[in-house]
């Protein structure tokens, strides 16, 4: 077995990141070689930091080599956890201390306009993620990191998970499929993580598989917080089973549709209008409603072009979607206001309510506005889009004093 | 030999003499008097120029050897051509081969590309300079390096210096993109256009011997003449004096940084609901990629509202443009330009004024610009909990930056420090800052993407801003929180030898930089 591990990552483009070599030695003490742009700031504070995470791991004999474009403690203890576990292939781990903002649970019917997708090896992007106002986090552990980066990122992932402030964002996990899954289960669910995505979902056999993971973690570790699921469909064979994935399991909490593997999957061109998926995405949207839970776009992989996401979120919130992924902070606000109800929505909508309201108080079944009949389902969507602006803090609960004024 | 020391009126211990000169440590803002009178140079006479005007001499050597170049001059440059001047290293490698030694350079800042002058610091052609130190300058001057001990100043600290005599300039050689045979010279034209040069007009005025160097010679009359030509001693005409595309960036971009978005939106909001952007509201703001952002932003504001802006104040990018040419902005007055944008409208539009940085900035005058202004938008290194700035080291103790414009700034009426919490683990919000740059007095606010700090002094804005749902947190929470993610940093390890003195705004010293232990 090798005695010499890296993990990390290091070179001119990485910030906040480092690259830690370790030699497992027969004797010779603990040697550490420290590059640092921060050396003079936090050389000591690194070095013992390393110790204590030598000393956790029973090593007592090692060289290490860092160099760090400033990461943060959480980072370089992950990175020296993963080099270690690559030699030695412990199970043990080195567990930063859980921060109390990060222990919140989510509910099933939150809102899920916008998450922002962070790829599982880059601490730089996570530091700061939680600032930007995103209905949702996501760290990912598939597409977005390198096969062979796969076990260092997970460690990495963990330890954000405790670490990082996401300020009230749903805390989620895209997970790898198969036994790779199951590792990251293992890894990130006794961390307070809200919600699970399960890439390339075909079958409800999947979900329950994963949930049985789930569950079996959960209770081996005395965990309490529920975990809810969000598949992704992202095939022919997903779209035509997607009724079934979306009643797989209670847990379940909305669909994603990923139209970069579909199409890729149907032989077709992704284009800016749609057409090659509008069957697709309309079947997804009507199982997941049918099934009572949300159905998610897409990601939209132009990010400097906020006029065409703006577009695009107008469409898919007209085919009946409740949120779409984020690829960057900036698509984040577009993505929140295009979901959002409008002001002509919010007020049409008060207005139906108030006058239905009135009509009932007066005994009357079927009520007029303007020149348009109200009846149940009118109101009925009218109280959601209400709901679904005070849930947005678009009007405050107070909305029915505030029209009265109005009119 | 050991000069004795004193402790200043912000508390820093500064010494009462700097290169052999008696200096006066800062007693608070505003509150040191000046006494005596300007310095003025020898008076000239006609006599002694040719009576055709013609100025022309072969090279900038001949010029150099006119002008009694010799040891222990002091040699002023603007820097106006920025990261593409090609004269000033030029200067002192002829002054290396003349054997000339301990001259004293007092650029009005430097660049990477003035690096080369450490060949001259070394070998003894240069005893120190006072002036900016950037990269591998402040690494030399931190570590002890430099024979001198430099004295950094803010653009107006040093017009100030010129003006009261604290510094005589022997030779100032002042680059143009164009002048006349005469001496008569601008920023504009040719092909090394940097649209204004008014940051050589004190240069031009004090110095004992100027002469001005350009690779476009027109006719008399130069006009309209940023320099005067009846302060110039020589013209020397090269083929060359800038890389034009390192004079002006092509173009100067927005942030593309989420976070640093986030900050300048911060920004725009706390202007709007503070109340401080109104119409005829008059700001400065500076190239970096956050202010253009705040730029941006505020231009929408004013927009929508009908609003309009009296005056900016330049360095001049093509966001100010913009706001012009649509109407949202009366007048740029402009000591510099940062873009071809901006280069293209001091020499197209009437309402692009240059306005020299002598006018702007000097604190000993009568008057001057910066406390004129509304909205003033400044960087720093570092904050501390006291809001003192620091925009001249690093956390580190390296000396890394100039002070450029930002002391003179901080006399606006609402001085805005848009800034990250931290920059790769190093803390921006700090218990003390390294080194004192300007007084936590005036520093209104500091704005962070983890929230906005007021400075307890300004009841005013803490109450406007109370319920305006922008999240306003104390400095020390911020620098809390900085600590609480980065961890708490050791500080640099210094010895007692004092490598550069900061002096304020109106001459006196407000704090020192020590050499850095090196052996860490």
């Amino acid at each position: 077995m090798s005695k010499i591990a890296t993990a990390g990552n290091a070179g001119p483009k990485v910030r906040s990141d480092c690259e830690i070599t370790i030699e497992i030695r027969q004797k010779g003490g603990i040697a550490i070689n420290l590059k640092s742009k921060v050396k003079t700031l936090y050389g000591e504070s690194i070095k013992s930091l390393c110790r204590e995470v030598l000393d956790f791991f029973r090593i007592r004999n090692a060289v290490l080599s860092i160099d760090d474009s400033g990461a943060l403690p959480l980072v370089i203890a992950a990175r020296l956890e993963a080099a270690i576990r690559k030699i030695t292939g412990t199970e043990m781990e080195f567990l930063p201390e859980m921060i109390k903002e990060n222990l919140y649970a989510t509910t099933p019917e939150r809102t899920r306009f916008s998450r922002l997708y962070l790829p599982g090896n880059s601490p730089g992007l996570m530091i700061n993620a939680g600032l930007h106002s995103s209905h949702g986090i996501i760290l990912d552990l598939e597409d977005s990191v390198a096969p062979d980066k796969k076990d260092e990122a997970r460690v990495l992932v963990r330890n954000a998970l405790r670490q990082i402030d996401f300020r009230g964002a749903e805390r989620m996990v895209r997970i790898n499929q198969g036994e790779t899954g199951l590792k990251d289960l293992q890894c990130v669910v006794p961390h307070n993580v809200n919600l699970v995505l399960v890439p390339k979902c075909e079958t409800a056999e999947q979900v329950r598989q994963t949930q049985e993971w789930i569950n079996e973690i959960r209770s081996r570790k005395k965990i309490r917080n529920r975990i809810f699921l969000m598949p992704i469909v992202e095939s022919a064979m997903g779209i035509e089973n997607c009724s079934e994935i979306a009643r797989a399991s209670d847990d379940v909490v909305a669909l994603v549709i990923g139209l970069e593997d579909f199409t890729a999957d149907m032989g077709v061109q992704r284009t800016q209008e749609g057409a090659e998926s509008l069957y697709a995405r309309s079947r997804l949207v009507i199982a997941a409603k049918a099934a009572g839970i949300q159905p998610i776009d897409s990601v939209f992989s132009d990010v400097g072009d906020l006029d065409g996401l703006k577009q695009n979120v107008l469409r898919s919130k007209a085919l009946g979607f409740e949120g779409m992924g984020c690829i960057h902070p900036r698509q984040i606000r577009v993505i929140n206001e295009g979901y959002s109800p409008d002001n002509a929505e919010i007020d049409k909508s008060i207005k139906i309510v108030l006058a239905f309201e009135e009509a009932s108080k007066n005994g009357l079944g079927v009520v007029a506005l303007g020149t348009k009949m109200i009846d149940a389902p009118v109101v009925k969507r009218a109280l959601k889009t209400i709901a679904l602006a005070e849930k947005s803090g678009l009007i405050g609960k107070d909305w029915r004093g505030k029209t009265d004024s109005n009119q | 030999m050991t000069v004795r020391t004193v402790i200043n009126a912000a508390g820093r211990r500064v010494p009462v003499q700097i290169n052999g000169q008696p200096v006066v440590a800062f007693k608070g803002v505003g509150k040191y008097r000046p006494s005596g009178r300007k310095y003025s140079p020898q008076i000239p006479s006609c006599s002694d120029f040719p009576t055709d005007g013609n100025k022309v001499v072969r090279s900038l050597e001949e010029a150099l050897r006119k002008c009694g170049l010799r040891n222990g001059m002091t040699i002023s440059t603007h820097h106006h051509l920025r990261d593409g001047d090609l004269i000033s290293n030029r200067i002192f490698e002829i002054a290396s081969s003349m054997g000339v030694k301990d001259l004293v350079w007092f650029p009005s800042a430097s660049f990477p590309c003035n690096d080369p002058v450490i060949r001259y610091l070394e070998d003894g052609t240069i005893n120190r300079i006072e002036g900016s130190m950037n990269g591998p300058l402040g690494r030399f001057v931190s570590e002890g390096r430099m024979k001198g001990t430099a004295v950094l100043r803010s653009h107006g600290g040093r017009v100030q210096a010129i003006q009261d005599g604290e510094v005589r300039i022997d030779i100032a050689v002042l680059v143009a993109p164009t002048a006349d045979p005469f001496g008569n010279a601008k920023g504009t034209g040719g092909h090394s256009s940097c649209g204004v040069i008014g940051y050589g007009k004190a240069d031009s005025m004090y110095a004992t011997k100027v002469i001005v160097v350009t690779d476009n010679l027109v006719d008399f009359p130069c006009y309209p003449m940023e320099i005067e030509g009846n302060y110039v001693d020589c013209v020397v005409v090269t083929d060359k004096i800038g890389i034009p595309e390192k004079i002006v960036s092509g173009t100067t971009e927005i942030t593309r940084s989420p976070d640093r978005i986030l900050i300048a939106e911060l920004t725009a909001s706390f202007l709007e609901k503070s109340g401080i952007l109104k119409d005829g509201v008059t700001m400065q703001a500076g190239a970096g990629g956050t202010s253009l952002a705040i730029a941006v932003f505020v231009h929408e504001i004013l927009k929508s509202k009908g609003w309009k802006s009296k005056f900016g104040f330049g360095g001049s990018t093509k966001y100010m443009v913009k706001m012009l040419e649509e109407g949202q902005m009366g007048y740029i007055l402009d000591a510099q330009a940062f873009d071809l944008d901006a280069v293209k409208s001091v020499e197209n539009n009437p309402n692009h004024i240059p306005y020299p940085v002598f006018n702007a900035y000097n604190y000993h005058s009568k008057g001057n610009l910066t406390s004129m202004m509304d909205i003033m938008i400044l960087g720093a290194t570092e904050v501390d909990v006291n809001f003192n700035g620091n925009v001249v080291t690093h956390s580190d103790g390296y000396l890394l930056h100039g002070i450029g414009g930002w002391q003179n700034c901080l006399h606006a009426r609402n001085v805005i420090l848009p800034l990250p919490l931290f920059r790769d683990r190093i803390p921006v919000i700090v218990d003390e800052v390294t080194t004192l740059c300007g007084p936590g007095e005036l520093i209104d606010v500091v704005i962070t993407e983890r929230g906005i700090a007021i400075n307890p002094l300004r009841k005013d804005l803490i109450k406007k801003m109370k319920g305006s749902g922008l999240p306003l947190r104390s400095i020390s929470e911020l620098r809390d929180e900085a600590e609480r993610i980065c961890g708490k940093p050791q500080k640099p390890q210094f010895d007692d030898k004092i490598v550069a003195a900061i002096k304020w705004v109106d001459g006196t010293v407000i704090d020192v930089v020590r050499k850095l232990k090196t052996s860490q």
